[in-house]
């Protein structure tokens, strides 16, 4: 956990640094300092010219970007360590139960906007994919719950419907409003390119929220990989662990799709690749996934915005195009040990 | 607690030499609205092994969910360890009573000392760890069971009747009353067969009431004081293992014809094929 941290937090120096201008990471540093010293503080430490362009590079175009990057990936991977735990499927994934077709649907409706949704419009863009997602997983655990238990297949099967549902919905909607088709596929394959501290801040305390009880849960969830009745039978709460996991789940995923659109294979990969370094302890894998997730999110957006500088590639696209192979990588490697 | 308890709050027979840690009457439960057991009158008494026997579909299974809380009961009442089954939750009853499964699912990966230590789960709480006492349980469980060695060996890398014994030990670091042995000897060879049912009767020697569910007649009759036949949801025969296993009344109970052979240590069930 530690090393992860430490190299986590070179990684975020280095990105820094690079772009259309390249930046030491000892002035990164020195530009970091300054800039949390002027936020903190409230007044702007006394600099030359050049430090001011480095400053207003380093601190309001690059950092804001890289902390969304990380955030989003830590949500990913977040989400994804604890759907996998409690569904006990390594298939699982943060999109499983239908929120990035909920987001999409609703984030569709909203930038396409006029007429009926305006006043999805109105919302903004970001609340109403969070609302879709979190709307959508209500729904998927509405329909699969028999009274006060929660069963995982039902569960899972209803994800998948609903999630189809909507997804034939946004295609209905793209097709209907063709001139804003590109922008709305551009969102839907995921883009960091909207990064503000202001957004950094929204997604922040879900983020928290739901490592927060990820990690009250993880003792818990290593149990419940014994099964859910043995898991009862040692005095666990297991419906209540179950909803507790997936509401924690969808809120880090509703949260980091609505500020960068559906980005895919970083919760569904991350995790893998911890419990393949690390073992199953979730106690040691949500953190790390945590930290791992914001280090890939970082590296991949980082791909994404210099490979066909100064145009960018949708990071959806650079974390699907690193997390296939990678996947498959892992999977082999497992096949044949 | 100075109030006295009411007339149905006291488990029938308390007032015996050796209190009874598990007790149920009239107990009828089932999955979805359908009975399985059609009112099981049954007692287990602290430090004795009882024998649970019967043909498949007789209910044993379910009666080990009613007693572990994870079948719900339609009529009748259940004590364990003195208190109502209804006034316990979930994880005061896991206190209480453990529960081994016939080939229990062992996540791949957690290492045989952490899986043992799982069964620490029901003292320990959200915010609360595992601390001197539980690691002190977990150790002694190990050592009961003849896992210690294997304490940092991943649970994938035992063989079957190391993993059972892995379970065995999980069930002892609960520390609990109540022993509830679910066929867990069934996929064992006779050395391991005999290893858990040893076990079982040294846990007993410390207090705890074992119900042992057993298709091995010729197991049950060595490790059991008490046998206690079943059927269709109903007990049919209860009593010392000699007793219990008569000829035409097995033949009776699991439909196909039985040979008793007396030996020098009990009884000797074999079908005639």
């Amino acid at each position: 956990m530690l090393a992860s941290s430490v190299a986590f937090v070179a990684l975020v120096v280095v990105a820094a640094g690079v772009g259309s201008v390249a930046i030491a990471p000892t002035e990164v540093a020195a530009a970091v300092v300054r800039g949390a010293w002027g936020t903190v503080v409230g007044e702007t430490v006394p600099t030359d010219g050049a430090t001011r362009v480095v400053d207003t590079i380093v601190w309001h175009i690059r950092l804001p970007r890289i902390a969304l990057a990380a955030l989003v990936g830590a949500a990913l991977a977040l989400a994804g360590a604890g759907f996998q735990g409690v569904f006990r499927n390594p298939l699982a994934d943060p999109y499983l139960l239908g929120a990035a077709s909920g987001a999409g649907f609703a984030a569709a409706l909203a930038m396409v906007g006029g007429g009926t949704f305006a006043w999805l419009a109105g919302a903004g863009v970001p609340l109403a994919a969070f609302l879709g997602a979190a709307a959508t997983v209500t729904v998927v655990v509405a329909l699969a719950r028999r009274g006060w238990s929660l069963p995982i297949v039902p569960l899972v099967l209803a994800g998948v419907v609903v999630g189809s549902c909507l997804a034939a919905g946004t295609s209905f909607v793209l097709l209907a409003a063709r001139e804003q088709a590109t922008g709305v596929l551009t969102w839907l394959l995921g883009s960091l390119a909207f990064a503000s501290w202001g957004r950094v801040g929204t997604l922040a305390p879900a983020v928290l929220v739901s490592a927060a009880v990820l990690l009250a849960a993880a003792r818990s969830l290593d149990v419940l990989q014994l099964g859910e009745r043995a898991a009862a039978q040692l005095g666990l709460p297991v419906e209540g662990l179950k909803l507790a996991v997936v509401a924690a789940g969808t809120l880090a995923t509703a949260a980091a799709v609505s500020v960068a659109g559906v980005i895919g294979f970083v919760g569904l990969v991350v995790p893998h690749a911890v419990r393949l370094a690390l073992g199953p302890d979730h106690r040691r894998l949500v953190p790390v996934a945590a930290v791992w997730g914001a280090g890939f999110m970082v590296l991949a957006d980082l791909v994404a915005r210099t490979v066909i500088a100064p145009a960018e590639l949708p990071v959806g696209v650079v974390t699907a195009l690193v997390g296939a192979p990678f996947f498959l990588a892992l999977l082999r490697r497992r096949v044949v040990t | 607690m100075s109030v006295a308890p009411g007339a149905a709050d006291v488990a029938p027979g308390a007032a015996d030499a050796a209190p009874e840690v598990l007790r149920l009457e009239g107990v009828v439960a089932g999955y979805g609205g359908r009975p399985v057991l059609h009112g099981i009158d049954l007692g287990v008494a602290a430090g004795e092994v009882v024998g649970l026997i019967g043909p498949n579909g007789a209910g044993k299974s379910t009666l080990v969910g009613v007693a572990s809380g994870v079948v719900a009961l339609v009529a009748g009442r259940v004590w364990v360890d003195g208190t109502p089954l209804a006034r316990l939750g979930r994880r005061a009853l896991a206190q209480r009573v453990a529960v081994v499964p016939q080939a229990a699912a062992l996540p791949d990966g957690f290492l045989v000392a952490e899986v043992v230590g799982m069964g620490r789960t029901p003292h320990l709480g959200p915010w609360r760890g595992p601390g001197p006492v539980d690691e002190a349980e977990v150790d002694r469980a190990m050592r009961a069971t003849g896992v210690a060695a294997l304490a940092d060996r991943p649970v994938e890398r035992l063989s079957g009747g190391e993993r059972q014994r892995v379970v065995v030990a999980r069930a002892l670091a609960q520390r609990p009353r109540v022993m509830l042995l679910d066929e867990a000897t069934s996929h064992l060879d006779l050395r391991y067969q005999a290893e858990v049912a040893q076990i079982a009767r040294a846990a007993a020697a410390g207090g705890v009431g074992v119900l042992f569910v057993a298709h091995d007649l010729n197991l049950a009759v060595r490790a059991c004081d008490r046998l206690v036949l079943m059927t269709e949801g109903r007990v049919v025969a209860e009593g010392p293992p000699a007793r219990v296993l008569a000829c035409e009344r097995l033949s009776r109970a699991y439909q196909t014809e039985v040979e008793v052979f007396e030996t020098a240590r009990g009884p000797l069930v074999v079908p005639r094929v």
